[in-house]
């Protein structure tokens, strides 16, 4: 039994420039214990995906199961193998840190839940906090405090929406040695972020969405592994002739050529030499899922 | 789910009491400003019902007025900024069925308008002579008015996509039918017409079968206002809950 199945979702929004298709015929597996990552552009849908296996928003045809049930027609049982967290930082302004978590259990009907609140607590450097109300926390303590509300009913598939965004190293770390211990532990986990590096390390398999329909779906080795092998990086203050320009990734002073070989990597310096492009700090690297991205969006476009 | 259930009640009536200055405290002292200013100017000149001073008379009314309005109060304020703030995704996300949501926020309504209700009760009933003629009633209307003004509270809580928007349904909706149902007055002392529009606000039955009980009096029988409260509510809850069931305005 797959933990996540997304069979042939669409969602389409009445606009008033006629209908939004927001998600067109996305269908895929996650495995139970896998770390899956799920990318894309803003606007590309993860989020609406997200909220259709959350119960947030209904899709317009096709079904999701959670652990083999349906989340529309057997939602409880579909909602108690689930632990949602949320994009926005949102929190209840009337209650503290473990008031909070007491509450979350309830609704899932977990009783004397202490002992794991005191865990979830102490795991993700909010004992200290336990007693503080919600108002009085740093956007990164109510990150974590959301984090803990996800996970309070012990859910077998854990779902992140963007965890990390704007949120400091010291909580990423924190976040990512906590989640990858529940994963090793049994944990299904769905990650969506904007972090490629993140996503990289992470997850043991990627699914990319683009406009709404799903673009690549493969093990994150073998989607590195399938593309663009090798990167000519350098830096240049020099304006690039356009026939180089047309096929490089350009981070402001930083160039990226993909070369597959040796004489590529040759012919490409050759065009530099002659241009008379100055180059500084010269080196020949692996392709990374960020090359591998763009490369996806853009239709072999390094 | 009945845990689920409590819990959600248990987390309601918790955040009105967090700020029961404002949520108890305050509606009490508006009820007894009426009371000071409509009874020192009509105790000698208005009598509804033989025997009957006007303050006496008055202070059901009051009670039962900020009843209503509490209980209409409380889940539709809960509601909307849980909508504003984004806070709801926590209960949407959790496995409660649409009757443990209309159970939870009616149940809490109901506590909010009892606990006011006796507070304005407990300040105002000294001043004037009262008794409990026939207490059963009292205690059925106050309920039934405030779980049906807690469903009309949730009503509008799913509809309401601003805070302006629920002051229009508070302003324009529920504060002229509580005032227009014979707080202040005998409906009888009416020119006809008003008579028969007063006869058509459901509010009216639910604060003259709530009087009865005090002074086993009333403007129309007890048992047909308890059917038109019954049936108001049974319409409202069956509304209420189809909203919630269908997702309106939650599910996108």
């Amino acid at each position: 039994m797959a933990a996540v199945r997304f069979a042939n979702i669409t969602k389409t929004y009445a606009g008033a420039r006629g209908t939004l298709r927001a998600l067109d015929g996305v269908s895929f597996d996650i495995e139970q214990g896998e770390f899956f990552g799920l990318l894309g552009p803003n606007g590309a849908g993860k989020t609406t995906l997200i909220s259709i296996l959350a119960g947030l928003a209904r899709a317009s045809s096709g079904s999701v199961t959670v652990m083999g049930h349906d989340v529309v027609t057997d939602f409880a049982a579909a909602r108690m193998a689930l632990g949602i967290v949320p994009q926005e930082l949102v929190f209840d302004p009337f209650f503290t840190v473990r008031e909070a978590l007491r509450i979350q259990s309830g609704y899932f009907g977990v009783r004397s839940n202490g002992p794991w609140i005191d865990e979830l607590l102490q795991s993700l450097g909010l004992a200290d906090k336990a007693d503080a109300n919600m108002r009085q926390l740093s956007g990164g303590m109510k990150r974590r405090v959301l984090v803990a509300q996800a996970l309070v009913h012990r859910p077998p598939v854990i779902v992140l929406d963007e965890p990390t965004a704007g949120v400091d190293v010291e909580l990423r770390q924190t976040l990512w040695q906590f989640i990858a211990r529940l994963n090793r532990e049994g944990h299904t986990v769905l990650l969506t972020t904007h972090y490629l590096e993140e996503a990289e390390a992470l997850c043991g398999r990627i699914a990319m969405l683009k406009q709404g329909r799903m673009v690549a779906l493969d093990r994150t080795s073998a989607l590195l592994a399938g593309t663009v092998s090798t990167m000519l990086r350098f830096k240049t203050d020099t304006t690039l002739p356009p026939a180089l320009a047309a096929v490089a990734r350009i981070t402001g002073r930083i160039v990226q050529l993909k070369a597959q070989d040796a004489a590529a990597v040759e012919q490409h310096l050759a065009a530099l030499r002659s241009a008379g492009i100055n180059v500084e700090d010269l080196e020949i690297g692996r392709a990374d899922l960020e090359d591998v991205f763009l490369e996806i969006m853009h239709g072999g476009r390094p | 789910m009945m845990r689920g259930t409590g819990t959600l009640l248990g987390k309601e009536v918790h955040r009105f009491w967090k700020v029961g200055f404002q949520t108890v405290g305050a509606p009490v002292l508006t009820a007894v400003m009426y009371l000071l200013i409509f009874g020192h100017v009509l105790e000698n000149r208005v009598q509804v019902f033989p025997g009957i001073g006007y303050t006496s008379f008055l202070i059901p009314g009051l009670v039962m007025m900020s009843v209503l309005q509490n209980a209409f109060a409380n889940s539709s304020s809960s509601l909307v900024q849980s909508k504003i703030t984004g806070n709801l995704v926590f209960l949407l996300v959790s496995p409660l069925s649409h009757w443990a949501w209309f159970t939870a926020y009616v149940g809490a309504s109901v506590v909010r308008g009892l606990a006011v209700g006796a507070g304005v009760f407990a300040v105002t009933v000294w001043f004037a002579p009262f008794h409990l003629a026939e207490p059963w009633w009292v205690l059925i209307f106050a309920t039934l008015g405030a779980a049906m003004l807690g469903s009309l509270g949730l009503m509008a809580g799913l509809w309401a996509e601003k805070f302006d928007q629920m002051a229009v349904f508070q302003n324009f909706i529920i504060m002229p039918m509580t005032f227009l149902s014979g707080v202040f007055y005998s409906v009888h002392s009416l020119p006809p017409l008003w008579l028969t529009v007063s006869h058509l606000n459901p509010f009216f039955y639910m604060v003259d079968g709530f009087r009865r009980g005090f002074f086993g009096v009333s403007d129309v029988s007890p048992w047909l206002s308890l059917a038109v409260v019954g049936g108001s509510f049974v319409l409202v809850a069956g509304l209420t809950l189809h909203l919630l069931r269908s997702g309106y305005k939650l599910r996108s």
